[in-house]
């Protein structure tokens, strides 16, 4: 991802998670759907919701709200899956609803004081300020564990 | 050899066609081993070691090169008819392809070549030619014998063995050019090989006003004195062959000073006359040089028979692709005619029909796709055949392989993990099978015993057959066997079948001395185990006296699974059909509780640990009861048994199998998923898995008879 000291432009998909604000650089967002049905897997853990289809593979899809350790709550018709693209591995995010996209440069992120992140460290890689409201962007590879580091 | 890496794609391509020469060799020698051959086989044979000489000499394969050309010498002799080869020439020509074959993987891996085996082999290969009289080792001295005897005539003031002599015409055409090759190499080549006199003939160049830059107008005569036969000069020739006009003709021998060659030839002549009385010697001499010619003139006429059937080389990766897309394109069309019949379109409307059509495409493109993957079992068999001359020269008995259906084609992968369990029911069945020679001409069959391998296409699926001529299973001895290990109880009362299946029993061997061969502790179970991995099945049917036939029944392709499709508290989810042995439903007479949580379903007296699956699977809690629940009786590759309870079987049908990303998390019992019709994910599960995780697992499940009996 960008440098943070650089002032290179950054897109990023905001989206909302138990009215917080959170986003993610697009360069890793492949598509977004609507909310279809997924298969559980068993004993899985909470946040993994199943697989779904997309367009023939099978594509694990996880609760973003409750991966970093939000409340769960009720789905809706809005709740979209964001499915994104970590090194070879497509995975399913799902959230509760998308904003936007914003166009930033890198000196607008602000790295983020150690308390504030909330699912752990380093799963905030940055803040933001957009018209007065705070939107944290992602940190993917905190997100989506690459193979063995989150077997459960 | 500045740039190693494309050196190293060449060396693989070498290899990859060493694997097709070697085949082509098998082929070869097996025909002339039935006698099925004809003139072009040996030179078939001949060609398919000289190209492996000749390629392992590009690369410096000293140790490939040493034996192929000995090897070749061999088969030349026979191509000359200078050498018969019998039955026992032909079984060593095989265990020459065997050690061949062995020094090719050797060369391949960078391994350690077996020098002394392939020491052996070449005592025996040269003792061939000793035993028939020339040697063709010995043809270049033969060939100017009559030099030797003309010492008679007053000639020995020449050296001795006078290097042999020859004219090549060499004559190239613009594709030789085309194709990147230089007639100056060639030619450099020759001169290594001894004195060269190069004349170019450049009557041919035209004016530069006509002159076309792509053209060949230059042709070369080589006059060329060197101790060599004529083989080593084609084969320097071989990169162009067909590519340039060529012809190779020795001057006869008895001519003096090479330098003088252009002139001298005839007048030499007349002194001719002086030889009659060496017309014997001569002899075998002649015989041999008439057969040299046609070589290349067979090559040539090889070269647009191979590129008529043309084939490409395709990364496996590729495929893969391929038919990961094909079998989306099947889910799409399962869906969209799913939506289509669903939406209340009549069933003579356009789209309809042309969703029939669309079906049909998709179908046929499937098929096609998995052809692709799809390859003869030919490779296989022919690895089979080594095995049989191995094992059979390992127990001293005179075996025969006879093969059929070697064109059925099976999935790459399906071949690939078959060649471990075909190996040692191969053993087997030249172990255990066929019965020592004494015993066999006591029953009044023929000496050689002949073990059967049939492949063939039966309903959707392949059956590969293991069949022996020997005595059949000793059901006795196999059912002391089991008892004596405790496997069954002694007074168990079993049908033939059931004696048969004892043998996949963990841990059974029937020899009752363990040989070389088998009895290495690794048994049917283990064949079982491995048919059933690929989704397969194997049966026994043995007839004392007459022998005994080991079925395996295996599916087309990996990428489909033969499914039972059930409901499982809401989830439908894909049980392998080959694993489920039957199907039942729960009353009060057949449960029986073992202890709280516990409990067991009774089938024809036998106890088996019942597990409620969504449970298992943590998709729901314990039901208060089970009382009409359907079960399923499942049993894994290991041989334990497991009753399932799901609340519904849906189908029977074919899915396409899709690979799980466990890179998050592997769930546990679930091997793998499917697409089903309405576009839902369905999860195959793995019984094994679920056996061993289920909460009852502490309680060993013994393999027993019921298994068997089914």
């Amino acid at each position: 991802m960008t440098d943070p000291k650089s002032s290179a432009p950054v897109e990023l998909l905001t989206f909302r998670l138990s009215d917080q604000e959170y986003s993610l650089d697009i360069m890793c967002v492949r598509e977004i759907r609507g909310w279809t049905r997924t298969t559980p897997l068993p004993h899985a853990p909470s946040y993994m919701k199943g697989v779904i289809n997309l367009r023939g593979t099978v594509l694990p899809v996880m609760d973003l709200a409750e991966r970093l350790g939000l409340p769960p709550r009720e789905h809706t018709d809005r709740n979209v899956i964001i499915v994104v693209k970590y090194e070879e591995t497509m995975t399913g995010l799902l959230v509760d609803a998308v904003s936007d996209i914003i166009a930033l440069t890198s000196a607008d992120l602000q790295p983020p004081p150690d308390a504030a992140s909330a699912g752990g460290p380093g799963v905030i890689k940055a803040l933001t300020l957009l018209d007065e409201r705070m939107i944290r962007v992602l940190e993917l590879s905190e997100i989506v564990p690459t193979p063995q580091s989150d077997a459960a | 050899m500045s740039a190693p890496d494309p050196m190293a794609e060449i060396r693989a391509s070498f290899f990859i066609e060493c694997e097709e020469l070697l085949e082509a060799l098998q082929d070869g020698l097996e025909a002339m081993a039935d006698d099925s051959g004809d003139l072009e086989t040996i030179n078939v044979v001949f060609r398919a070691v000289h190209s492996i000489k000749g390629g392992a000499g590009a690369f410096g394969l000293e140790g490939l090169v040493r034996f192929a050309h000995r090897y070749e010498t061999v088969l030349d002799a026979v191509r000359s008819n200078t050498l018969v080869a019998d039955g026992d020439a032909i079984k060593l020509f095989f265990r020459a392809a065997d050690h061949l074959s062995d020094l090719v993987r050797e060369s391949r891996d960078d391994g350690i070549l077996p020098e002394a085996e392939g020491n052996a082999i070449l005592t025996e290969l040269d003792a061939l030619l000793g035993d028939h009289g020339v040697a063709e080792e010995d043809e270049a001295e033969i060939e100017f014998q009559p030099l030797g005897l003309s010492l008679d005539l007053g000639l020995a003031d020449l050296p001795a063995p006078a290097p042999a002599r020859f004219t090549i015409h060499f004559a190239p055409e613009p594709e030789l050019y085309e194709t990147g090759n230089e007639p100056y190499m060639i030619l450099r080549a020759l001169a290594e090989l001894g004195s060269c006199e190069v004349t170019c003939l450049t009557d041919k160049v035209p004016q530069l006003t006509e002159f076309a830059p792509e053209a060949s107008y230059l042709k070369w005569t080589v006059v060329l004195t060197a101790d060599v036969q004529e083989a080593e000069i084609v084969s320097i020739f071989e990169f162009v062959d067909g590519l340039c006009a060529l012809t190779i003709a020795p001057i006869p021998s008895d001519v003096p000073a090479p330098q003088d060659v252009s002139n001298d030839p005839l007048p030499e002549l007349p002194e001719m006359p002086d030889l009659p009385d060496l017309t014997p010697p001569p002899a075998p001499a002649a015989e041999p040089e008439p057969a040299q010619p046609p070589a290349p003139a067979a090559k040539a006429k090889a070269t647009p028979q191979s590129a008529a059937k043309s084939v490409v080389r395709v990364d496996l990766d590729r495929i893969e692709r391929l038919v990961n897309l094909v079998g989306e394109l099947v889910i799409n069309q399962a869906m969209l005619s799913q939506s289509l019949e669903s939406s209340g379109l009549s069933p003579h409307s356009d789209a309809m029909n042309g969703l029939e059509e669309f079906q049909r495409l998709t179908r046929d493109i499937q098929d096609s796709v998995m052809m692709i993957r799809a390859q003869p079992v030919k490779s296989l068999f022919q690895r089979m055949s080594r095995i049989v001359r191995e094992c059979s020269a390992a127990v001293r008995k005179d075996v025969r392989l006879v093969t059929e259906g070697d064109t059925t084609e099976v999935d790459k992968t399906v071949i690939e993990r078959l060649s471990d369990p075909l190996t040692h029911m191969i053993r087997n069945a030249v172990d255990h099978g066929l019965e020592p020679t004494q015993n066999r001409l006591a029953a009044g069959k023929p000496e050689q015993g002949v073990v059967k391998l049939t492949a063939a296409h039966r309903s959707g699926r392949v059956i590969i057959e293991v069949s022996d001529d020997g005595g059949g299973i000793n059901r006795e001895k196999v059912k002391q066997i089991a008892t004596d290990k405790g496997l069954i109880a002694a007074d168990a009362s079993l049908t033939d079948t059931e004696i048969d299946n004892l043998l996949f029993l963990p841990g059974f061997s029937t020899a009752s001395e363990v040989s070389d061969l088998s009895g290495r502790g690794v048994g049917m179970d283990v064949v079982r185990n491995a048919i059933q991995a690929l989704g397969g099945r194997i049966t026994i049917t043995s007839t004392p006296g007459e022998g005994t036939t080991f079925s395996i029944s295996l599916p087309l392709t990996l990428a489909v699974l033969d499914g039972m499709v059930v409901q499982v508290a809401g989830e439908t989810m894909v049980l392998p059909l080959n694993l489920v042995i039957e199907t039942l439903t729960i009353d009060h007479s057949n449960l029986e509780q073992t202890r709280p949580g516990l409990n067991v379903v009774r089938v024809r007296g036998e106890f088996v640990s019942l597990f409620d699956l969504g449970v298992e699977l943590g998709y729901r809690s314990a039901q208060d009861s089970y009382l009409d629940a359907v079960v399923l009786l499942i049993a894994d590759e290991g041989g334990s048994r497991a009753a399932l309870i799901v609340d519904e079987i849906q189908d029977q049908r074919q899915v396409v199998i899709k690979g799980l990303d466990e890179s998050f998390y592997r769930a546990p019992g679930i091997a793998a998923a499917t697409i089903l019709g309405d576009g839902q994910i369905a999860l195959i599960l793995d019984p094994s898995d679920i056996i061993a995780q289920a909460q009852g697992s502490t309680l060993a499940i013994a393999p027993n008879l019921m298994e068997l009996t089914s």
